[in-house]
């Protein structure tokens, strides 16, 4: 058995100044609080990896910084299923025992910690060094070709994909920790400037810096925890030249694996928490976990599907889209909007009838790891 | 290993084959990432094909790519039986059959599709 007994993601969006460890901090010391827990009450710590800050031993180097003395630690990598893969590892890890209480947290100043350049080439190099990266690639080319294909192959247009920027931005006007806020139109994303088309500006995400954290544990120590009740991962390619089926990617095994577990269907699934690094990604992930129909996610979002008063809300801060997306803390933020939705504390965000089941889903690289959770109310 | 293809500055797409199990691959790696088999065989791409997918890059990754956009990325599948990306004409739209030339593109030699 284990809990997310809290969650804290910093505001995102520009913060001049801050660095990696300063905005791991900010988020640890959110989560700590949220849980009503102490440093001294940790006993285990799983965190990633920043761009501004590459190290050997982040875990550790945190740890000692923040003032824990953890028995377990461990650094992981899996690109933008990183936050969700931590929190599976933490699962994992209260089942073994090895520790019982544990911080999972990331922070970057990825925006104002290095050029523009210089952002865009390190996450370039999900390509191959070899035989993709020297064509000039950018992570927007990736999903470019992604989304070329799965426009072709589902019959959607450049529009409906848009409806998803659109859904976010609306999510995000009621969100101040949000990097964007300014309601956005159908007709702003598709006049928006082609980025790697047919993805234009307001297809992708920002980049931000942030941090975010949770605190996962064997006991509810609070009256607001979540209880985990499955988790799955699927893990069948890294680079997109070899993707067998470019409408597939693994999303969908990995959310039946953490479906099968929780024991539930789809169905019974009232908040969904999706990664959404391009309107792309949401798109082909909702279809292939089965969240919409095949080339149906934007016209869902248009009808009011994924909004806070609709069948199965989405990402109700205003995801990686709008909330903004800092690296590994990214999608961590939509754990803690999740957490304060199913335990009736998201404010002025609040979805009317509190939904009590929610299915996360993470991905990183170019749809290449896939990471899914389920959690509920205790 | 090192096969000598358009990364090393050879204008060719060369495929990686397995005697063993009949596996073909374009990632370079000296055995077959099915089976294992050491010593795969080496088989210059008539570089024939039909595109799967496009993207026209506006948002240059460096200084040495800015002067070149737009420029068209595409995934093709060769007609011997592996995916590859590479650049292409203006205009390239997925269902196109199409062949390979090579190009010098910022500083170094690309496999560039044009219609066949």
């Amino acid at each position: 058995m284990s809990y997310i007994a809290g969650s804290f993601a910093t505001a995102f969006g520009r913060h001049e100044g801050q660095d990696t460890l300063g905005l791991m901090t900010q988020a640890a010391t959110g989560a700590l609080a949220d849980a009503g827990l102490e440093r001294a009450d940790i006993d285990g710590i799983i965190c990633g990896y920043s761009t501004t800050m590459p190290h050997l031993m982040l875990a550790t180097v945190f740890a000692e910084h923040f003032g824990i003395r953890p028995r377990y630690a461990a650094a992981l990598q899996l690109g933008g299923a990183t936050g969700l893969a931590m929190a599976a590892t933490a699962h994992f890890v209260i089942q073994s025992k090895a520790a019982s209480r544990l911080l999972i947290v990331a922070g970057e100043n990825r925006l104002s910690g290095q050029t523009r350049d210089s952002a865009i080439q390190a996450l370039a190099q999900v390509g191959h060094p070899r035989y993709e990266v020297p064509l000039g690639t950018t992570v927007p080319a990736y999903y470019g070709l992604i989304a070329s294909a799965y426009l072709d192959g589902r019959g959607a247009g450049e529009a409906d994909l848009a409806e998803l920027a659109v859904a976010m931005r609306s999510h995000a006007v009621d969100s101040p920790g949000a990097h964007y806020r300014e309601p956005i139109t159908v007709e702003d994303v598709l006049v928006s400037r082609a980025v790697a088309e047919p993805l234009k500006l307001l297809d992708c995400c920002p980049v931000s810096d942030g941090g975010a954290a949770m605190v996962v544990t064997g006991d509810q120590v609070n009256d607001h925890c979540l209880r985990v009740l499955g988790s799955g991962q699927a893990h069948q390619h890294q680079h997109v030249s070899v993707v067998p089926d470019l409408l597939s990617y693994g999303a969908g095994p990995s959310s039946r694996m953490a479906l099968d577990e929780a024991g539930i269907g789809l169905d019974r699934i009232r908040y969904a928490a999706v990664y959404d690094s391009f309107t792309v990604t949401l798109a082909l992930l909702l279809e292939e976990i089965g969240l919409a129909p095949p080339g149906q996610a934007g016209a869902l979002a248009r009808d009011g599907h994924f909004s806070p008063g609709g069948a199965v809300p989405l990402n109700t801060h205003g995801g990686l889209l709008s909330y903004g997306h800092c690296g590994v803390a990214g999608a961590m933020s939509h754990m803690a909007e999740l957490q304060r939705q199913l335990t009736g504390r998201a404010g002025a965000r609040q979805i009317p009838g509190q939904p009590d089941v929610a299915l996360l889903h993470g991905d990183g690289g170019v749809m290449s790891s896939h990471t899914s959770m389920v959690v509920a109310l205790p | 290993m090192t096969v000598a293809d358009w990364t090393t500055g050879e204008p060719q797409l060369v495929v990686l084959s397995c005697g063993g199990c009949g596996n073909v691959w374009y990632f370079q790696r000296p055995f077959c990432p099915r089976c294992g088999r050491l010593d795969p065989d080496e088989v210059a791409s008539a570089g024939r094909g039909r595109v799967v997918a496009t993207t026209v890059v506006h948002r240059a990754p460096s200084d040495e790519w800015r002067p070149l956009v737009p420029y068209t990325l595409v995934l093709v599948d060769l007609d011997e039986g592996v995916r590859v990306m590479a650049h292409a004409a203006s205009g390239t739209a997925i269902g196109d059959t199409v062949g390979a030339t090579f190009e010098e593109r910022a500083g170094r030699l690309v496999p560039v599709f044009t219609p066949a």
